[in-house]
């Protein structure tokens, strides 16, 4: 892939197209009409954009309370620059810009207890309490309805010459240089670790959990980065106007920054400061120009309507898209893409699994002690004792409705027994979480696909395989995720062994059925699990899939302990050493495949008691 | 000054606020709990609402029809919004229909700042509602007592509609799994933009009855939006009764705080929704699966 080898060979293309758009902008933009003011204002406004870019369109979490960032950043820089308390510029921002970060951990903390609508409904609520909280209590700081008028802009000192950041293209160049910096910390966030997981988390927030992600701690980082961003950016507004505008707060100024994000193109980084220009340069057009007055937001509103209607991606997206459409190449943009590293040792085609701490134990490596769930009456399992031991492959069979994905739920801390034990390699998981399980090597794959959707085969693998390489929760944002030791060739077997190497770089929406039923194995195999439980492998599968499906189990099991549940008979008993048949939610028989076969209790619950 | 009539007369101001509230919370409730769409729109609704009032009561001098006519204008406004454009966003993710409707909501206003500009209107309460009337121990003004009563009709109506016709019961079993409902051969299309007229019709008619007690501007709907947010996340979304019980509570709670200190009556109510958020995340009538 083009854009990948971009990435690849020149891994500063980005920052330096950035630098040169930023230098160049002075000479090219104003012949376009624009003013040096309005530029400046774009620029604040991309900056503000950036954070909420990382947060909207790479995590997937959409916002309405920019504003109380914004405003914080802006009124804590001002008030200590207007009242002399601190004198360099540079650092009221930085402390602006800290106090908005630590506004973002409190707000967090409650908004991010709920998902989706909630959410949005969440932040919008705090974000005018903000702007109550400025307007009035504490109006003896920030100077209520008037603002802070009289904020300095920055001077420094070097080499001996004193240079004092005017007004116009003087006030540019400082703004500017705020931005690059901005947008270089971004690039590097989005190409770590840290931003291949935000992605995952936008695309499935569950599955990212239970490939071992701590999902609540990412986005509460996104968060807090978005308020940074939106806090400096805060500071710079004051700086620009030389006063701190109130209006900083209010729910417009949330309202717009969405709307030039989505404008300009979510998931893209520059999109907010694209959308910013043509919101700005739409806005003096239609007032003065075509002398629309008051409609130019009308305007700009079905502009937006019809853009969420038709180009949802935003003008850099679309671009993007008819590039892709003309040359037939590019699949993917290069901010948007997670890269896969080519292995540099050599690999094993199957992986065993990597525990360090499987091997001292003996005994079984799973084991479920008289669970029972009850869901209000309905008594879903009752009582199962069930014992794994190490290097077995066993299945799991029973009719519909025999409380097979609930005892399997159990067994990964999917769902809490009502009560008995569950104990995985001697030690009780009993009330742990997914994630927590997932690192203790134990994980599953889904009955129905769980995948990344919009990320490529390669990608899928990566998120699962950064897990087991990196922890549950690692704050290493400015790693390049090549650096990631071990994560190469991790990935490389994990996809070999489930035959899709050749297809890495395919997005997932492209693969066929039982490709996406072999990723949805692989995810689960890229976290080196030492148990692996498989719900339902062999589900839907054309009898070709199938047939490659049981070679592939039979390739996995070197090394592993497996449970597989299936309706499948066939595999089930050419595949397992011993078999558990669950019935009505109690072990009904357990033996090996030969026994299971003659067993009289099973040929009753499968055909109805015609045998017997 | 804190007196007893002073007080009295506050949490008569938190009732009519409430109930006020409470009507168009549930109109947001019922959209998104049968829908499953967030419609922030809906404050530009009950903007809009107030200034089809004040059209038709400008036109004929009569507040009952301003009233009728301009529920019946959203309603249309609402099944036109349905089937022009948020039908198409029922399988789009959640963030797409939030955006729209967003964006539908600021045309909504700009169009109103365009054709009636930015000075504010005014509606005169019907005559026989005008004036004061004597509770025998204060004075309070009858337009906002009969506010209450109208308001608390209105929410019976709806009540009865939900709970007692066919329609109710198919939209309450949307809102539990309207794949279901689909499935048992109900024209689940057809419902849904019903159900978007009435949610329309809900926050038009609080629009119309409210625009006596304030001054029309085409921003009145923004803080409106937000409250009714704050009602919603406390009742539980999805829940009739919760966004009622929700939005007499943030009345109460509005107005009581505004006869201590105004400037924190904002900041009251936040506090109250996060307290319930850390002790009840579902809100205090909403079932857990309805996150």
């Amino acid at each position: 892939m083009i854009g990948r080898l971009m990435i690849g060979r020149r891994p500063l293309l980005v920052e330096g197209l950035t630098a040169l758009g930023l230098v160049a902008a002075p000479f090219v933009l104003p012949p376009l009409g624009f003013a040096p003011d309005t530029v400046n204002q774009a620029v604040v406004w991309g900056l503000f954009g950036i954070g909420f870019d990382l947060l909207f369109g790479y995590t997937g979490l959409l916002s309405f309370g920019q504003s109380a960032f914004y405003g914080t950043g802006g009124f804590v820089a001002a008030y200590l620059l207007t009242k002399a308390i601190v004198s360099s510029v540079i650092l009221g921002l930085v402390i602006g810009m800290i106090a908005a970060a630590a506004a973002g951990y409190l707000v967090g903390l409650i908004a991010l207890r709920r998902t989706g609508i909630y959410f949005a409904m969440i932040t919008v609520a705090i974000a005018e309490t903000f702007f109550f909280l400025e307007n009035s209590p504490l109006s003896a700081w920030t100077g209520g309805e008037n603002g802070i008028p009289g904020v300095p802009a920055p001077s420094f000192d070097l080499f001996g010459i004193h240079y004092r950041v005017g007004t116009g293209w003087s006030m540019y160049g400082f703004l500017a240089i705020c931005y690059f910096i901005g947008i270089v910390i971004a690039l590097r966030i989005v190409r770590s670790p840290v931003g291949a997981i935000l992605r995952a988390i936008r695309e499935n927030p569950s599955r990212a959990a239970a490939v071992g992600h701590n999902v609540h701690g990412y986005k509460l980082t996104a968060f807090i980065i978005a308020a940074a961003y939106a806090g400096l950016a805060g500071g710079l507004l004051g700086v620009l106007q030389a006063f701190m505008p109130p209006e900083a707060f209010t729910f417009d100024t949330s309202g717009q920054l969405v709307m030039q994000t989505v404008i300009g193109g979510s998931g893209t980084l520059f999109g907010p400061l694209f959308g910013a220009l043509v919101w700005l340069s739409l806005r003096d057009f239609l007032q003065a120009a075509l002398n629309l007055g008051a409609a130019w937001k009308l305007a700009l509103g079905l502009i937006f309507v019809l853009l969420v209607c038709f180009l949802r991606r935003g003008l850099i997206g679309g671009a993007r898209d008819a590039i892709g459409f003309f040359t037939g190449r590019w699949q993917t943009g290069t901010a948007d893409t997670i890269a896969t590293p080519a292995p540099t040792a050599p690999m094993a085609t199957v992986g065993p699994s990597r525990r360090p701490d499987e091997t001292p134990f003996s005994g079984p490596v799973i084991e479920a002690r008289g669970i029972t769930k009850s869901f209000g009456g309905l008594v879903a399992n009752r009582d199962i004792n069930f014992s794994v031991n190490q290097g077995e492959l066993r299945g799991v069979i029973g009719p519909n409705g025999a409380g097979k994905s609930t005892f399997f739920k159990m067994l990964t801390c999917e769902l809490p027994p009502t009560s008995g034990r569950i104990v995985f390699h001697g030690r009780d998981i009993t009330g742990m979480d997914i994630t927590a399980v997932c690192h203790l090597g134990l994980t599953k794959s889904y009955q129905i696909n769980q995948l990344f959707n919009r990320l490529t085969v390669g990608e899928n693998v990566v998120i699962a395989a950064l897990a087991e390489r990196r922890g549950r929760f690692s704050l290493d944002f400015l790693r390049r995720i090549e650096r990631v030791p071990g994560l190469a060739t991790q990935v490389e077997s994990t996809l070999s062994l489930v035959g899709l190497a050749a297809r890495r770089d395919v997005p997932v929406a492209e693969l066929a059925y039982g490709e996406k039923r072999r990723l949805e194995i692989g995810l689960a195999l890229a976290s080196s699990p030492s148990l692996l439980l498989l719900d339902e492998p062999l589900a839907g599968m054309s009898p070709r899939e199938r047939a490659e499906t049981v070679s592939l189990l039979k390739n996995i099991r070197r090394g592993r302990t497996l449970v597989v549940v299936d309706h499948d008979m066939d595999a089930i008993f050419e595949l397992a050493e011993r078999i558990t048949v669950l019935h009505e939610g109690a072990v009904l028989a357990e033996g090996t495949p030969a026994e299971i076969q003659r067993n009289s209790l099973v040929q009753e619950a499968y055909l109805g008691g015609v045998a017997a | 000054m804190i007196t007893w009539p002073n007080f009295v007369s506050q949490c008569f101001n938190g009732l009519a606020l409430g109930a006020l509230l409470a009507l168009i919370s549930s109109g947001l409730t019922i959209i998104y709990g049968t829908l499953g769409v967030l419609n922030l729109a809906h404050g530009a609704m009950f903007m809009l609402g107030g200034y089809a009032g004040y059209v038709a009561y400008e036109a004929t001098g009569s507040f009952a029809v301003a009233v009728v006519a301009g529920s019946l204008f959203l309603a249309v406004v609402g099944v036109l919004m349905e089937r022009v454009i948020i039908r198409y966003f029922y399988s789009r993710p959640a963030e797409d229909q939030i955006l729209v409707t967003f964006g539908i909501g600021i045309c909504l206003v700009e169009l109103v700042r365009l054709v009636f500009g930015s000075l504010s209107k005014t509606v005169p309460p019907p005559s026989w509602a005008a004036g004061i009337s004597s509770l025998g121990f204060m004075f309070y003004p009858t337009y906002r007592l009969v506010v209450v009563g109208i308001i608390a009709v209105a929410l019976l109506a709806l009540f009865l509609v939900l709970f007692r016709t066919r329609l109710g019961l198919i939209v309450r079993a949307g809102i539990e799994d309207s794949a279901m409902v689909d499935a048992l051969g109900i024209d689940v299309d057809r419902v849904f933009m019903i159900v978007f007229g009435i949610g329309a019709m809900a926050a038009g008619f609080a629009g119309i009855v409210n625009a006596p007690v304030v001054s029309l501007t085409p921003d009145m709907g923004d803080a409106i939006l937000v409250q009714t947010f704050v009602v919603v996340v406390i009742g539980g979304v999805g829940s009739f009764t919760g966004a009622i019980l929700g939005g007499l509570i943030s009345g109460e709670i509005l107005s009581l705080t505004s006869m201590v200190d105004p400037s924190y009556s904002g900041v009251m109510l936040f506090a109250v929704m996060t307290l319930v958020l850390m002790l009840r995340p579902q809100g205090l009538l909403g079932t857990r699966s309805q996150t």
